[in-house]
């Protein structure tokens, strides 16, 4: 509905309806082809629950039926013969992790020059690339990240371009294609890098942008045509189907296309962005050209700006330690994530960007937390779970589906050993829309990729 | 050493800790020695001169300063892994890196190039790692022009420009990734190393494969170095095995991925390890058996085990890979071991362990010092106990006050 207002503002409402049909039309192309199993009911009982909107229970249950949850904390009264029950005494039980920040598919394990797809280095703006092109469903990677609890996850192309092209969100299911996995009507994601990385790909390369300044500049350049081709079209739906026939029907761009999908509030915009000054240049250039920045990633610097980034209402992605291998990164603190956390209204959330960091994102939250309450903050493992569940799941549009144990949410589940907050804990049992995806005690329902299959069979063990 | 105390004193000083303190007894602590008295509930240690003078239960010896743990666990200080701590402040500031060399003057296999005098105790990095609770590193190497990266060798986070120990190292890339360095096949680091040990008995007539000075060097390292090898597939760890069986050195194999298939003939030969107990993917084809219980297979056969992150700014990521070791089934002990006193043994210097008579090098941590969420509430190092602010401390003071003041740039104490 974000989409209709937004054009009513522009063109008046009553050509609302139909330029929405039109661009959903441009939208639906490569569609999910995801469609959950059926499985049994399911009850978990006894177990330690951290609910992902800031509860814990203890000796709780979680009942959920045909891939929805159902009840959270007390059992139903009532029980079919079919359903299926586990005793998770010792356990504690947290919504599906989601992972905002993640490049697999794109640059997948192996790491040979062949599967380098995850940036398409050739011009600074290449909003018409979309990284589920490029991803690759058989990265052993999705396997790994599943075993850490991983249950969604947004597959974002690289940073080398100022506008590097649409991310897609996945569901972590094995599947032959991409379209399998594709989180069945998750927003699009536009991913946008500040500072080093587009100037320095560019500036070597001599064609520009070579400084900050010119990053600025070529945002703003993409940002008038998208304006202008976003008000075009718009004239032209707003036109009867008489005056249609003699107007020129405006060219399809697909560059733009993308940029007025930001413009209309259809796609979020996930932007690369260290240091604190930078952020503040890119909210004051998405008030200019009325857009909403809904994350910024890595975020070095996001500590210096926490009150900023509550009251602009966005996200920040970040790791819980990473710093130093460039200038940008250089006043990494491991208390960022806490001090983002802190205000009212905020929304931090703890991303990878990384193959091994997808497999522990407990773990680094469990950094992050442990980093705020030295510094004095009072952070439990009910509040930082949403870090990596149901702030998460904000900042990739799709709360109102999954990221917290809530009646009705999809049944995205993890039932760890114990504690999650400790580099002991495991994943035991993933379920994914209810559907039990992966068992650390049954190797039956641990997903092996085609790359991996076959492979060192000379090999005991 | 002594002019490591003095700057050290200086930092201490500066944060109006007692640096005159000769003397330190920290009172009621679990103490892990990870030498001969083991782990020691509700014990005192006492610290003079930068020794460990007493470890035992209601010590009565007066101290210049006494400091209750509470039941705290102490470790002696652990080891960051192998990193250019000292070589670098930020990665993609080139002229700020100095842990490699890519093009020399001369083509020849330069075994002279030796890191340790790039390096500067000076760096952000240090009090950053310090602080974690780390005391000591193996400065590396990294890259190079040919298979072999240059000499390092063990370096403590004592302050020191020359705070070197232990047995003098070389690193050498021999895996599928560094062949495009030496031609396009990984037979030709062999080809090279095999040539410049023939260089070295004087048998390689028509090609010198190295500079006078590197045959120098060389051979101080064949008789009393260590040879760190970076590789990953078996049958590359295979071919180190052999090498250093017929040329008689020293070898410890790095990264290591799919060592467990070896682990056997590695604990046979008396080859050391050191691996990220992160590593679990296929990164490539020459890590197709990259597991995350590699750790405990190989300590499990009597394998050498210790650890390193792959990161020197974030090197205190090492101890999630020690702990995750642990939990694939790599024994408690030791994991401890090879995060504390292991790699002394094998790179040579002083033991890290507690015991009297030896070097104070310890931590007091706030919980199990394998866990993520625990962290060091107190570093000695030489007996003294450090300061615990570094750019990052000094970052969150600034900014952890919801009010700005006058602005950020005040808030400089």
């Amino acid at each position: 509905m974000k989409h209709l207002q937004h054009i009513g503002l522009i063109a008046g409402t009553f050509i609302a309806a139909s330029f929405a049909a039109s661009v959903n039309a441009a939208d639906t192309p490569f569609p999910s082809t995801y469609k959950a199993s059926s499985h049994a009911p399911t009850l978990i009982t006894n177990a330690t629950v951290l609910t992902g909107t800031g509860e814990r229970l203890e000796a709780a249950s979680l009942y959920f039926v045909d891939g929805k949850i159902v009840s959270v904390g007390e059992p139903p009264s009532e029980l079919t013969s079919d359903t299926r029950i586990i005793d998770a005494e010792g356990s504690w039980v947290t919504p599906g992790i989601i992972d905002v920040h993640s490049h697999l598919g794109v640059y997948p394990s192996p790491g040979v020059d062949a599967h380098s797809d995850g940036n398409e280095a050739t011009a600074p703006v290449t909003a018409e690339v979309w990284a589920e092109h490029s991803v690759w469903p058989q990265d052993p990677g999705f396997g790994r990240a599943l075993a850490g609890g991983i249950t969604a996850m947004q597959i974002l192309p690289g940073s080398a371009n100022l506008f590097g092209g649409r991310g897609v969100t996945l569901k972590n299911v094995a599947s032959v294609t991409y379209q399998g996995m594709k989180f069945p009507d998750a927003p699009y994601g536009l991913k946008m890098a500040c500072g080093e990385n587009p100037k320095r790909v560019y500036g070597r390369k001599g064609s520009g942008p070579s400084t900050r300044m010119g990053n600025i500049a070529g945002y703003r350049a993409a940002w008038i045509k998208a304006t202008d081709y976003r008000d075009e079209h718009a004239k032209y739906e707003a036109l009867s189907d008489e005056e249609k026939k003699e107007a020129k029907k405006p060219k399809r761009d697909l560059e733009l296309e993308t940029l007025a999908g930001v413009l209309d509030g259809d796609i979020i915009i996930h932007m690369h962005c260290y240091r604190a000054d930078e952020m503040m240049t890119i909210l004051d250039l998405a008030k200019e050209f009325d857009y909403k920045v809904g994350t910024f990633h890595h975020g070095v610097e996001a500590y210096k700006i926490s009150s900023e980034l509550a009251e602009n209402g966005v996200c920040g992605a970040l790791w819980a330690d990473w710093w130093g291998f460039k200038m940008e990164a250089y006043d990494g603190i491991q208390e960022n994530i806490a001090l983002v956390d802190r205000p009212e209204g905020s929304c931090s959330v703890v991303h990878s960007d990384s193959d091994e960091g997808i497999q522990r994102l407990n773990q680094e939250a469990a950094k992050a937390m442990s980093r705020g309450n030295k510094a004095g903050m009072d952070i439990a493992p009910e509040r930082a779970i949403k870090w990596i569940t149901s702030n998460a799941a904000k900042s990739l549009g799709i709360d109102d589906q999954t990221g917290s144990l809530t009646t009705g949410l999809m049944a995205d589940v993890v039932i760890w050993s114990g504690n999650p907050f400790s580099v002991y804990a495991k994943a035991n049992q993933v379920f994914i829309d209810g559907v039990e995806r992966y068992n650390r005690d049954d190797p039956t329902l641990q997903p092996v990729s085609d790359f991996e299959l076959g492979q060192l069979l000379e090999v005991s063990q | 050493m002594k002019k490591m105390t003095v700057l050290v004193a200086l930092a201490v000083g500066l944060q109006g800790i007692n640096a005159s303190a000769d003397s330190l007894r920290i009172d009621n602590a679990t103490i892990m020695t990870m030498g001969g008295m083991g782990t020691l509930e509700a014990a005192d240690i006492l610290i003079e001169d930068g020794e460990i003078t007493a470890i035992g239960s209601d010590l009565s010896e007066d101290a210049d300063r006494v400091i209750d743990a509470n039941g705290a666990i102490i470790t002696p200080a652990m080891f960051a892994g192998a990193t250019t701590t000292g070589l670098v402040e930020v990665n993609a500031v080139r002229e700020s890196v100095d842990s490699s060399v890519s093009e020399t003057p001369l083509s020849k296999l330069h075994v002279e190039f030796d890191v340790r005098r790039a390096y500067s105790p000076l760096s952000s990095l240090h009090a950053i790692t310090r602080t974690e609770g780390f005391g000591y590193t193996l400065l590396a190497a990294t890259g190079g022009q040919y298979s072999i990266a240059g000499v390092g060798s063990l370096v403590d986070f004592d302050g020191g420009f020359d705070s070197f120990s232990g047995d003098d190292t070389i690193f050498i890339d021999v895996d599928g990734y560094a062949s495009r360095k030496v031609g396009g096949s990984r037979a030709a680091h062999w080809m090279l190393l095999e040539g410049a040990m023939a260089d070295l008995d004087g048998r390689a007539s028509e090609q010198e494969y190295l500079t006078q000075a590197g045959r120098d060097v060389l051979k101080r390292l064949k008789s009393d170095g260590v040879f760190v090898f970076a590789a990953n597939r078996a049958a590359d760890i295979k071919q180190v095995i052999g090498f250093a069986d017929e040329h008689d050195i020293n070898a410890v194999i790095v990264g290591a991925r799919e060592a467990w298939m070896l682990a056997d003939e590695l604990a046979d030969s008396d080859i050391a390890v050191m691996v990220n107990g992160l590593d679990n993917l296929p990164a490539d084809f020459d890590s197709l058996g990259s597991r995350l219980d590699n750790a405990a297979l190989l300590s499990n056969a009597g394998v050498t085990v210790m650890f390193t992150s792959d990161e020197t700014h974030n090197a205190r990521k090492i101890r999630q890979g020690a702990g995750t070791a642990v939990a694939y089934g790599m024994d408690y002990d030791l994991a401890l071991q090879a995060m504390t006193t292991t790699p002394a043994e094998v790179f040579g210097g002083r033991s890290r362990a507690l015991a009297v008579g030896y070097s104070a090098d310890l931590v007091v941590w706030s919980g199990d010092p394998l866990e993520v969420t625990s962290y060091a509430t107190a570093v000695v190092i030489e007996g003294k106990l450090t300061s615990m602010e570094s750019r990052q401390s000094k970052l969150l003071e600034r900014y952890l006050p919801e009010d700005a003041g006058m602005g950020r740039a005040y808030i400089n104490r």
